[in-house]
């Protein structure tokens, strides 16, 4: 079985592998037809990951990332499409920012309060559409992405003037939070400042972890998204999955926008980070959904992120940092595909294997009786 | 055509043990709704919520969405989901509008189309050569048309007289005609404020003024669409794809091909109602134009049961609604406040005749609270107006989601030869 396992591992990093090359290949083409360097956009932006200052605002990028992906791949375990993060930790930040501003208890209090109310609000929103799903029937695709839209007016509202908004300059906050609710980050000297927060999201990857792979709760949740007709004759209530996956997924969404909203700006406002729901989704997806490749895959595409902007100022040849988009939607692209490519690859080697073993089985069983040649196909063939 | 003898029973048939709503018990609700909504306008004098102009606003507003609807309905019946629609309706506005401005907006509808096909097109190969989850496939082409449109953006209308980096130079009118005679009389007849009358002769109005020419093809797609899906052997074959593509193979079909070909269709009905935006909704391209639209395509046709009559209805409710928040807004919406309460009570009056008085109770407090709503304000919010049509989706979905019937194989992967 030893054997197995290398070859299984080796399928797994392929997938990613492959994608990468395919979509720095794509995106190459795109500078060579848009006449420009197909390998200089690139350099720049290793050189800008060397700089300290970069990568801190790389790391944080990443930890909201991590989480937002977090609550994508919890619905992806079990067959669901939760494209409403996006909705869940906005309004989730907006929630927060608005009790942190009117609340003020002490910090150990403070802060378990807010990521509460945090969760709970991501958790709500998310709710709505898993409720919608198990008793009326509606696709939670169409669902969530109504909840976007109606969490978009819902946050509009909340932050008019005469509710909880506090016009700043021209742009509309709900006011300061306490400082008790400011969650401690961890300096780096001049380079800036690691948001405390991250810390969160990594043990966030490894409740996951914990959660899915060893406890009976997970093996339900992934039995369920394998199969839900085995599921529930194996004794799982698949509505009650459905409901608690979709509450969690919220919760950890909910969570997704804290970083930045207790680590850095402290009031949520119309400059907020928008759009990390859909990014999740893409990390979901080039991490498949492990703890540790959703890691990587955030890192990367943080990266993406905060290193294009410098593609603009480029002296002598400046470069659109749209193409970190364009890379970012063939990363998408290429890793589905390369993924369904090698796991068919797979596939037929261990036909081929099979195949191969049941020939020597055959030949070496030849002039043995038809009775165990016939034993020994079935053994095979039984892997 | 002989194989219209073939589609008849199929069509006919209804889901066994559900109730299926007739066309003249759908016309009567219609026509019910009309009434009650003549009756609101007269007790709140909001007479903009039956206007002509309002009516003519909807239907603008309602063609994208209609079209993207359609699109969704070609490839889901053939059983792919295309939640692309959003990318193919980006590539749309962004081609119409390049070609557009440099060769008339004639040849930008057809740019606009071949760019929606092109975003079809990938979708297809990802999905049905690869098959690779639908969903999946749709999400990251709606990335990549956005990254795609944005980059080209850079280079095609940067430096262009009135063009930047967000925005394409502006492209010319296609124009627009009113029927006639008929336009006049029925707004004349709309500005009376009659009952029942005024308003049957606002929503005609609307169909009849300032109409561009593409809006006319665009409704055309809605009949045009049932008659080659329903009435020919092709569309007999797309849709035997999407309820059973093994069954299909056995019997013939390329199943490959017509999904191909379905997927390619949508995305060039996505890619017309994107051009649609570009061109005739506002005259140049800009960056985010689609709004969603896409999305709320694909809610249409899903609240339209996958059938093109009912996501021509969702549209135009979508259109209504959006049309609301540009005319007057705070006050419409009011009006229909009172509109809303008035249905749920019949709702509740309907739910106790059948016996069911847990539901009914639960609609007549709601609609209390809608009737309290409507006499203690006299405006609603903005927020509200911007989030009624999707609320608007969510309860109807809600309410009717068990009665719909999505194509037996919408969304599962199939490989030539998997039945044997």
């Amino acid at each position: 079985m030893k054997k197995f396992d290398k070859e299984r591992v080796l399928l797994a990093v392929a997938g990613p592998v492959i994608a990468l090359i395919a979509a720095v290949a794509l995106t190459s083409v795109v500078l060579i037809a848009s006449g420009k360097s197909p390998i200089e956009p690139y350099t720049l932006m290793f050189e800008q990951a060397t700089y300290s200052d970069i990568q801190v605002l790389i790391i944080n990028q990443a930890g909201m990332y991590y989480l937002a992906a977090l609550a994508v791949a919890v619905g992806f375990r079990m067959n669901l499409f939760n494209i409403g993060v996006d909705g869940q930790y906005r309004l989730a930040a907006m929630t927060t920012a608005v009790v942190g501003a009117h609340v003020a208890l002490p910090a150990p209090l403070q802060i378990p309060l807010l990521i509460l109310v945090a969760m709970l609000t991501g958790a709500f929103w998310a709710g709505i559409a898993g409720i919608l799903k198990t008793t009326r029937g509606v696709s939670e695709v169409v669902a969530t992405i109504m909840l976007n839209a109606i969490a978009t007016s819902v946050i509009g509202y909340m932050t008019l003037t005469e509710n909880f908004g506090v016009p700043v300059g021209n742009n509309q906050t709900t006011g300061e939070m306490s400082k008790s609710g400011w969650f401690p980050g961890i300096s780096m000297g001049d380079s800036g400042e690691i948001y405390g927060f991250v810390v969160i999201a990594a043990l966030a990857g490894v409740l996951y972890w914990l959660i899915l792979n060893r406890t009976r709760f997970g093996f339900d949740l992934r039995a369920t998204g394998a199969s839900e007709s085995a599921a529930a004759a194996s004794g799982v209530n698949a509505k009650r999955m459905v409901l608690s996956a979709m509450l969690i997924s919220g919760a950890v969404a909910g969570l997704a926008g804290m970083p930045i909203l207790l680590g850095d700006v402290h009031t949520y406002s119309l400059s907020f980070p928008t759009g990390l729901g859909f990014t999740g989704i893409t990390i979901a997806l080039l991490g498949r959904n492990n703890p540790v490749g959703i890691a990587f895959a955030a890192l990367l595409i943080a990266f993406l992120d905060k290193a294009s902007p410098a593609l603009d100022y480029a002296t002598p040849v400046a470069y659109d940092k749209e193409i970190a988009v364009i890379m970012q939607g063939l990363i998408v692209i290429a890793v589905v595909v390369s993924y369904e490519a090698v796991r068919r690859w797979g596939l037929r080697r261990q036909q081929q294997r099979v195949g191969e073993e049941l020939a020597a089985a055959a030949r070496g069983n030849g002039k043995g009786d038809g009775n165990g040649n016939n034993d020994t196909v079935k053994e095979v063939a039984a892997r | 055509m002989s194989s219209a003898t073939v589609a008849k029973p199929l069509a006919k048939q209804p889901a066994p043990g559900r109730r299926r709503i007739s066309l003249p018990v759908l016309l009567l609700v219609i026509a019910g709704v009309l009434v009650l909504t003549s009756v609101v306008r007269l007790i709140t004098d909001a007479d903009g919520i039956t206007s002509t102009g309002q009516m003519s606003t909807a239907l603008r507003l309602a063609v994208p969405i209609g079209l993207a609807g359609l699109g969704g309905l070609w490839a889901e019946r053939a059983g792919v989901v295309n939640i692309g629609l959003e990318g193919m309706l980006i590539l749309g506005t962004w081609f119409g509008a390049f070609a557009g401005y440099q060769w008339g907006p004639w040849v930008g509808i057809l740019f606009g189309i071949l760019g929606g096909a092109l975003g079809g097109l990938l979708h297809a190969i990802v999905t049905v050569t690869f098959n690779v989850n639908h969903i999946v496939s749709g999400v990251a082409l709606n990335i990549l048309a956005l990254g795609a449109t944005r980059y080209l953006s850079t280079f095609a209308f940067e430096g262009k007289e009135g063009g930047t980096s967000k925005q394409s130079p502006p492209v010319e009118s296609l124009g627009s005609f009113s029927v006639p005679g008929l336009s006049d009389w029925l707004q004349d007849l709309n500005e009376k404020h009659w009952f029942l009358i005024s308003d049957l002769a606002g929503l005609l109005g609307g169909l009849f003024t300032n109409l561009s020419p593409l809006t006319v093809i665009a409704v055309a797609m809605v009949p045009l669409s049932w008659w080659v899906l329903w009435r020919t052997s092709f569309g007999l074959r797309l849709r035997s794809c999407g309820e059973n593509p093994v069954a299909a193979e056995s019997l013939g079909v390329n199943v490959y091909k017509y999904k191909y070909l379905a997927v390619v269709i949508s995305g060039g009905l996505a890619g017309l109602g994107g051009a649609f935006l570009s061109l005739v909704g506002s005259n140049i391209y800009l960056e985010g134009q689609t709004g969603g639209r896409g999305y709320i395509g694909l809610a249409a046709m899903i609240f339209g049961n996958w059938m093109p009559g009912g996501l021509a209805l969702g549209a135009g409710l979508f259109g209504y609604t959006d049309s609301l928040k540009l005319r007057g807004g705070g006050t419409n919406v009011h009006a229909l406040l009172l509109l809303l309460a008035i249905l749920l009570v019949i709702g509740a009056a309907y739910l106790v005749w059948r016996k069911r008085y847990v539901p009914a109770a639960i609609t007549a407090a709601v609609s209390a609270l809608m009737f309290a709503w409507y006499g203690l304000t006299d405006e609603v919010p903005n927020q509200v107006v911007t989030a009624t049509p999707y609320v608007v989706t969510l309860l109807v979905l809600s309410l009717s989601a068990q009665r719909l019937r999505m194509p037996k194989a919408n969304g599962k992967p199939y490989r030539k030869g998997q039945g044997t």
